[in-house]
C-alpha cells in the first residue's frame, strides 16, 4: 500500500483514504464547443501513460476531501513530490549521467 | 516438428523420454521481415501463428523483450467466456470460444481446454436484473448463458454458501456452460511450436527500443537491443507497455495501465468444480488441475508498470472468498503476482490499423484478455495480412474514440474495475 503525503493536511497517510483521479494538468478546452472531434478525443479520451515519471491527480476522498497533484515513477511507485491544485507543473530535473532515476 | 500423438507418448516411453527435442527454434534474427510483431504472449504468437496458417505470410518474427509467456499470459487466472453485453463483443469472444473448442487438435498441443462452466453470482436485485439482461442479450447473438436460482447454483457448485444471513446473501447465478478455463503456458507454448513450424521466428531477449519510420511516414522496421531489424508491417501486441512501444511510433494511445493481481493457494484435492465470479464482492476463483485454487482480484487504483500491488487489493478479494465459500478460511495462500493490464476508456480492445502506415495495434485487453487469445490472434492476422480489418474487429479501431461508436462494455463487464 502506497504512502501518500497530503499537500493540505500535510502528513503522510495510507493510500486506503485515497482516490488516485488520473492524469494531471489536462486542462479542459475553453471552446469546448468549437474544437474538431480529434481534438476532443485527445482531451477526453487519450493519455500519456508514461513509464517512469507521472503526472497525476489524487483525492484525499477519506480525510480533508481535496484534490492535488502527485508526482510518481510509475515503475517503483515511489512518489516524488505532491502539490497543491492550481500549483504550476514542476519542473523535474533530468537524472545525470550514471546516477539511476528514482 | 514431431507431431504429439499416442503413438509418439508410446514410443518415447520405450525410448526415456530422449527424443523429444526443443518444440521451437531459437534462430538469429534476420535483418528484415514482412512482418515483425512485438509481444510474444498468447496474443502476438497467436497472431503469428494464424498469419502463416491462414494467410500464407511466413516471414514473421515475433520478439519478445523477457521470455515467451512472461507477462501477462502467464499471470492471469485463465477464465474463458464469451457472455458479454453487446453484440460487437459476443462475436469477438464467442469467435475465440468456438476456436478454443478445437485448439490442441488444431495446433497440435494439449492446452487443457476446460469447459466446466463459468458461474457469476448474483447479490442484489440492480445484478438479478443486469444479469437477466445479459442472459436475453447473449440467447439473441446465440451464446448460451442461463439463469440460476441459489439452489441450483448451489447444486452445480457445492462449496458455495447460500445462506441468506450472508453479508451479500447469493441471489443467483448467471452460468455458461461453454466457459472454463485453459493451461495458461500451453497456450503460449503451443502457438510458439506451431508458429515455428510454419516457419515463423519466435526472438526472445529482444527488447524494441525504437520504431523506425520512412520518409513518407510508414513504418521501415525496428530498433532492437540486437540491432536493427527491418520488416514492412509492424504489429504492436505489448499489453500494459503498449504505450511505450506506440510513442517509439509517435503515436499517442487511448490506454492507461494498471496492475491487477492474482494469486493461489496451496495444492489441495479436487474440491471446486467450476469458475465462479462476483462482481459485487469483487472475486473470481477456480481450481487449476494441479490443486491450487487460482484467484483473482481487482486491479489497483493507480496506474502503474511494477508488476506489483498493494496488500490489501488481495486481503480485500479474500474476505470475498471467505464469506462466500467458508470452507477455504483455513487454506494457506502459496504465492501472489500482478500484471500490468492496458486499459481502454470504453474497457473493450483496439484490434486496428494505426495512423502510422504499416503500423497495427492489438492492445486494450484490460482485465481480460486471456479468454480471447486465439479469436484476438485470428483476427489481428487478417487485419495485418489484408491491411483491413476482418468483419469481427471491425468495429474495435481507434477512431471510435473520435467518432464516439463506443464499445462500451465498461458497465457491462462481469467485475467492476
Amino acid at each position: 500500500m502506497l504512502l501518500i503525503r497530503c499537500p493540505y493536511c500535510e502528513e503522510e497517510r495510507p493510500e486506503l483514504e485515497f482516490r488516485h483521479a488520473g492524469e494531471a494538468h489536462i486542462a479542459r478546452p475553453e471552446n469546448i464547443a468549437d474544437i474538431s472531434d480529434e481534438e476532443f478525443a485527445q482531451y477526453f479520451f487519450y493519455r500519456d501513460n508514461p513509464k517512469g515519471m507521472a503526472f497525476e491527480r489524487w483525492r484525499h476522498m477519506h480525510g480533508c476531501g481535496r484534490f492535488f497533484n502527485a508526482v510518481r515513477h510509475t515503475v517503483t511507485d515511489k512518489f516524488v513530490m505532491t502539490y497543491k491544485a492550481g500549483e504550476p507543473k514542476p519542473v523535474l530535473e533530468e537524472p545525470q549521467e550514471g546516477q539511476s532515476a528514482p | 516438428m514431431r507431431k504429439f500423438s499416442g503413438f509418439a507418448l508410446a514410443r518415447e516411453a520405450m525410448r526415456g523420454h530422449k527424443g523429444w527435442g526443443r518444440q521451437w527454434a531459437s534462430p538469429e534474427p534476420r535483418s528484415d521481415y514482412d512482418v515483425i510483431i512485438i509481444g510474444a504472449g498468447g496474443h502476438g504468437l497467436a497472431t503469428a501463428y494464424y498469419l502463416a496458417k491462414e494467410h500464407g505470410v511466413t516471414n514473421v518474427a515475433v520478439l519478445e523483450k523477457g521470455w515467451l509467456g512472461g507477462g501477462n499470459t502467464g499471470r492471469n487466472t485463465t477464465i474463458i467466456r464469451s457472455n458479454y453485453l453487446y453484440d460487437e463483443s459476443a462475436g469477438l469472444y464467442d469467435h475465440a470460444v468456438k476456436l478454443w473448442e478445437n485448439l490442441s487438435q488444431d495446433i497440435n498441443y494439449n492446452v487443457m481446454y476446460s469447459p466446466r462452466g463459468v458461474m457469476m453470482l448474483a447479490h442484489n436485485v440492480h445484478d438479478v436484473q443486469v444479469f437477466k439482461r445479459h442472459i436475453h442479450a447473449n440467447r439473441l447473438n446465440g451464446v448460451d448463458n442461463e439463469w440460476l436460482t441459489p439452489e441450483e447454483a448451489k447444486e452445480y457448485c457445492p462449496p458455495l454458501n447460500i445462506s441468506q444471513t450472508a453479508r451479500y446473501p447469493v441471489m443467483g447465478a448467471a452460468l455458461q456452460r461453454r466457459g472454463g478455463t485453459a493451461r495458461h503456458d500451453a497456450v503460449a507454448w503451443g502457438y510458439a511450436r506451431a508458429a515455428s513450424d510454419r516457419g515463423v521466428h519466435v526472438i526472445q531477449n529482444c527488447e524494441v527500443t525504437g520504431v523506425r519510420r520512412g520518409a513518407d511516414g510508414a513504418v521501415t522496421g525496428v530498433e532492437t537491443s540486437r540491432g536493427f531489424i527491418g520488416a514492412k508491417k509492424v504489429g504492436v501486441v505489448a499489453a500494459g507497455n503498449t504505450s511505450v512501444i506506440m510513442e517509439m511510433a509517435g503515436v499517442r494511445m487511448p490506454l492507461e495501465s494498471f496492475p491487477l493481481q492474482a494469486l493461489v493457494s496451496e495444492p489441495v484435492k479436487p474440491c471446486f468444480p467450476c469458475v465462479v465470479m462476483s462482481n459485487t464482492v469483487h472475486a473470481y476463483i477456480s481450481q487449476s488441475d494441479k490443486g491450487e485454487l487460482v484467484i483473482g482480484a481487482g486491479t489497483d487504483q493507480y496506474t502503474s508498470y511494477s508488476q506489483t500491488g498493494g496488500l490489501h487489493i488481495i486481503q480485500h478479494t479474500l474476505d470475498a472468498i471467505c464469506e462466500m465459500f467458508p470452507v477455504f478460511t483455513r487454506m494457506r495462500m502459496l504465492r501472489s503476482w500482478g500484471g500490468i493490464v492496458d486499459v481502454t476508456p470504453d474497457r473493450s480492445p483496439i484490434i486496428s490499423r494505426t495512423p502510422v502506415p504499416g503500423l497495427f495495434v492489438n492492445c486494450g485487453w484490460g482485465t481480460g484478455g486471456f479468454k480471447a487469445t486465439p479469436g484476438s490472434g485470428h483476427v489481428f492476422a487478417h487485419t495485418i495480412a489484408q491491411n483491413a480489418p476482418h468483419a469481427i474487429n471491425a468495429g474495435y479501431t481507434m477512431e471510435r474514440f473520435t467518432t464516439g461508436r463506443l464499445i462500451d462494455e465498461a458497465a457491462a463487464a462481469a467485475v467492476a474495475h
